[in-house]
């Protein structure tokens, strides 16, 4: 390893941020991949794989994927909820990874409702 | 691909002990039997701080927190949360009398309480690797003071207050410029990490899960001050901590930021590790330099202060561990930054251990000027059982044990000068009022938490037991003085004690305060004379009435049995026959048992075996 230079420190910083920035649980853009046994059956492992080679292929550092259960429909699994920091969560339906390209260049990068993956907009209530 | 989660397994000793590693060892077979090792990364960190509930891990982004696992517990748990992202439940942290477990870590009272600069890094970075370390902003302070005038650096220390952590609280920027302008080319720096007293670990920690955080605090030290060589003092009781601090020094020298042309700016400093041999006194630092000199570990009378004479004969800083990792933070962000965190006289945090009758065991940072109560209650749950809480022993074996009374008080630094100008406010003398102040005892921040079982005449017996064990003999108050006041605390504990033992006692304890040569001797009858104070009347319970309140020396302890529980309750069971070793209890099976006092040898079997609490101890 070569002696670091001043410009050095900065570049494995950033670097290094890119991988650790996780662990400080803040991004600008949440996707939740739900896995349950509904999920996993109809390829929600692909899916996932896809929305990770597209957060990597595009150098994003501010977006979180992580997984969570059953959304309660089944039948439009495998499924996807997009959280975009201040916004309200978008669910996508009938997700194929050619879709997930998609989502990814028009909602999480270009800001815009993916509208014609879209199921809903929102949560349910609690309480 | 990146990793969609981080598994932050901890590796501090506490939980390694518990068995963390075996945890890691399946998480990571696991992991990989479900085609995750792409997705999902496991890394090992340095203490969570939480040391009670280990073994613990951190699963981010959501930061749920898992506790006292085992290596059985991770199969399913991969496939709940890690696969199917549904958070194992009974895994989780239930508070006592909470109804229900808490996922997150930031919403457990315990975390959310503390406030981290000193321990800035647990929990998210492997302490073994540097660019962890740089990713959360280190060497980024180093990178800063290179470009500031040493005058720069040392006034911005100045200015945040901070003061020293390893007990005495000296105002680390002063000690500093000292240094700094000392005469002669060759000087030295050292940080002390001979971490002694009794349940104290919070140096342990800081080694453990941020080495880095030592090393940079040094270099800007030594560039503040023109030093060159740096000296860590560990004990070699602390494996982990030695193996890591030897791994980050590498690390720092193959980047570059140790040894020759700094960072490229012609700056050179270098570090090397010296492993203390476990002998108390050590603490101290003049005997902590002739022990890096190779010499026994024997302190000598200050003045001249290392700042003048030191390591070699040389100007020498030497601040503890604590201190050293508070620096990059200022320097990073400012003494003004700083000084909004804790009190008027003392600023910043500070770390404490929590141990003994406590329901969070474990390591936490705080503000200056935080309550007992607060840390004791709200950070550290209670008291187990919900018994009542009684006092606090701070600082160790040179510490005092601070009563219930002063629950409410602020926890603060103290100097000499602090306590001069309230001592002569309140016109009383100056060794006097500094104990009864909390601050004065805060020491390096080991808290005992006793409660209503502990025996406050044994605790200072157990602790005098400690210091006349580890005085080193060189000075007569010392090395006579505890061997005296140890007979003494004996005598009170077997029952035999009188009142002019008692008077005994307190004048000893003052003269040995006030004539010793070093720190050690000094500070060792503040048990004795804390407890004196604020338990007098349970020297007095020993003394007069042969009683000892907690039933604790067993000496002056009386057993009966009551018949009524015994043959209604137990039909005279014969545990307490059977088991006792002196043959001392008599009674036949449906018979009310006793036990005969004049063969009774008071070991309390018969208190542990009984099933129906027939046996009484008075």
């Amino acid at each position: 390893m070569p002696k670091l230079k001043l410009e050095d420190l900065a570049r494995i910083r950033e670097e290094s941020r890119r991988t650790t920035l996780l662990r400080e649980g803040a991004g600008r853009v949440k996707i939740i991949v739900h896995m349950g046994t509904c999920g996993i059956a109809a390829g929600a492992r692909k899916i996932m794989e896809a929305v990770l080679r597209e957060v990597e292929g595009r150098g994003l550092k501010d977006v979180l994927v992580t997984t969570s259960g059953c959304a309660g429909l089944c039948s439009r699994e495998p499924m996807a909820t997009v959280e975009v920091l201040g916004e309200a969560p978008v669910k996508y339906v009938d997700l194929t990874e050619a879709k997930i390209k998609a989502i990814f260049t028009e909602h999480v990068v270009g800001g815009a409702i993916a509208g014609q993956y879209a199921l809903a907009v929102g949560s349910e209530r609690v309480h | 691909m990146p990793y969609r989660m981080h598994l932050m397994v901890c590796a501090g000793t506490g939980c390694v002990s518990n068995r963390s590693l075996e945890v890691r060892d399946a998480l990571q077979r696991e992991i990989k039997k479900r085609g995750l090792e792409e997705e999902v990364q496991v890394v090992t960190t340095g203490c969570n701080g939480f040391c009670g509930a280990g073994p613990i891990m951190v699963v981010h982004p959501d930061g749920i927190f898992y506790q006292q696992l085992t290596a059985k517990d991770i199969p399913p748990l991969v496939e709940e949360h890690l696969l199917k992202g549904r958070p194992v439940a009974k895994l989780m942290y239930v508070p006592s009398e909470a109804p229900a477990p808490l996922p997150k870590m930031g919403d457990i009272p315990f975390f959310n309480r503390q406030r981290l600069i000193v321990l800035r890094n647990r929990g998210l970075i492997d302490p073994e690797k540097i660019d962890d370390y740089i990713a959360r902003d280190g060497y980024t302070a180093l990178a800063k003071a290179l470009t500031m005038t040493p005058e720069q650096i040392i006034e911005e220390i100045k200015r945040a207050g901070l003061r020293g952590r390893g007990g005495a609280g000296f105002t680390t920027g002063v000690k500093w410029e000292r240094v700094r302008k000392a005469s002669g080319e060759l000087k030295y720096l050292i940080c002390n990490g001979d971490e002694g007293d009794p349940g104290a670990f919070m140096d342990r920690s800081i080694f453990e899960s941020d080495p880095h955080a030592v090393i940079e605090g040094m270099v800007i030290g030594a560039r503040a001050m023109g030093v060159q060589h740096g000296v860590v003092y560990i004990r070699n009781e602390y494996p982990l901590a030695v193996q890591r601090i030897l791994i980050a020094i590498e690390q720092a020298r193959e980047y570059g930021l140790l040894g020759e042309d700094i960072l490229g700016t012609g700056m050179a400093f270098d570090i090397s590790v010296t492993r203390g041999a476990g002998a108390f006194i050590c603490g101290e630092e003049t005997a902590l330099i002739s022990s890096i000199e190779g010499r026994p570990g024997d302190p000598r009378a200050r003045p001249p202060y290392p700042a003048e004479h030191g390591l070699w004969g040389k100007p020498t800083c030497i601040n503890n561990v604590e201190t050293w990792a508070n620096v990059s933070p200022i320097i990073i962000h400012g003494a003004e930054w700083y000084r909004q965190i804790g009190t008027e006289t003392s600023k910043g945090t500070k770390v404490f251990s929590l141990v003994g009758k406590i329901n969070n065991t474990g390591l936490v940072e705080v503000p200056m000027g935080i309550t007992l109560r607060e840390l004791i209650y709200e950070i550290g749950g209670g008291i187990p059982g919900g018994k009542k809480f009684k006092a606090v022993q701070t600082g160790g074996p040179s510490g005092g044990c601070i009563p219930a009374g002063f629950m409410d008080e602020p926890i603060i630094y103290e100097t000499r000068e602090d306590k001069r100008a309230v001592s002569e406010h309140l016109d009383l003398p100056i060794d006097y009022e500094s104990l009864s102040h909390v601050g004065s005892m805060m020491g390096s921040g080991g808290v005992v938490v006793m409660d209503g079982d502990t025996c406050m005449v044994d605790i200072a017996r157990y602790f005098l037991s400690f210091t006349q064990d580890e005085s080193c003999g060189a000075c007569t108050p010392c090395r006579e003085g505890t061997k005296l006041m140890l007979d003494i605390l004996t005598k009170i504990t077997e029952g035999h004690g009188t009142m002019e033992d008692l008077t005994a006692l307190e004048e000893i304890a003052w003269v040995v305060k006030q004539t010793s040569l070093c720190g050690l001797g000094k500070t060792a009858p503040n048990p004795v004379l804390t407890t004196l104070r604020y338990f007098r009347n349970e020297y007095l319970s020993h003394i007069e009435a042969h009683k000892c309140p907690a039933h604790v020396c067993r000496e002056l302890n009386t057993y009966r049995i009551d018949p009524e529980t015994c043959v209604q309750r137990g039909h005279g069971c014969g545990v307490c026959r059977r088991e006792c070793p002196e043959k001392a209890i008599f009674g036949d099976k449906n018979q009310p048992h006793w036990i005969d006092m004049a063969k009774c040898r008071k070991c309390g079997v018969c208190v542990d075996v009984c099933h129906f609490d027939a046996v009484i101890v008075e």
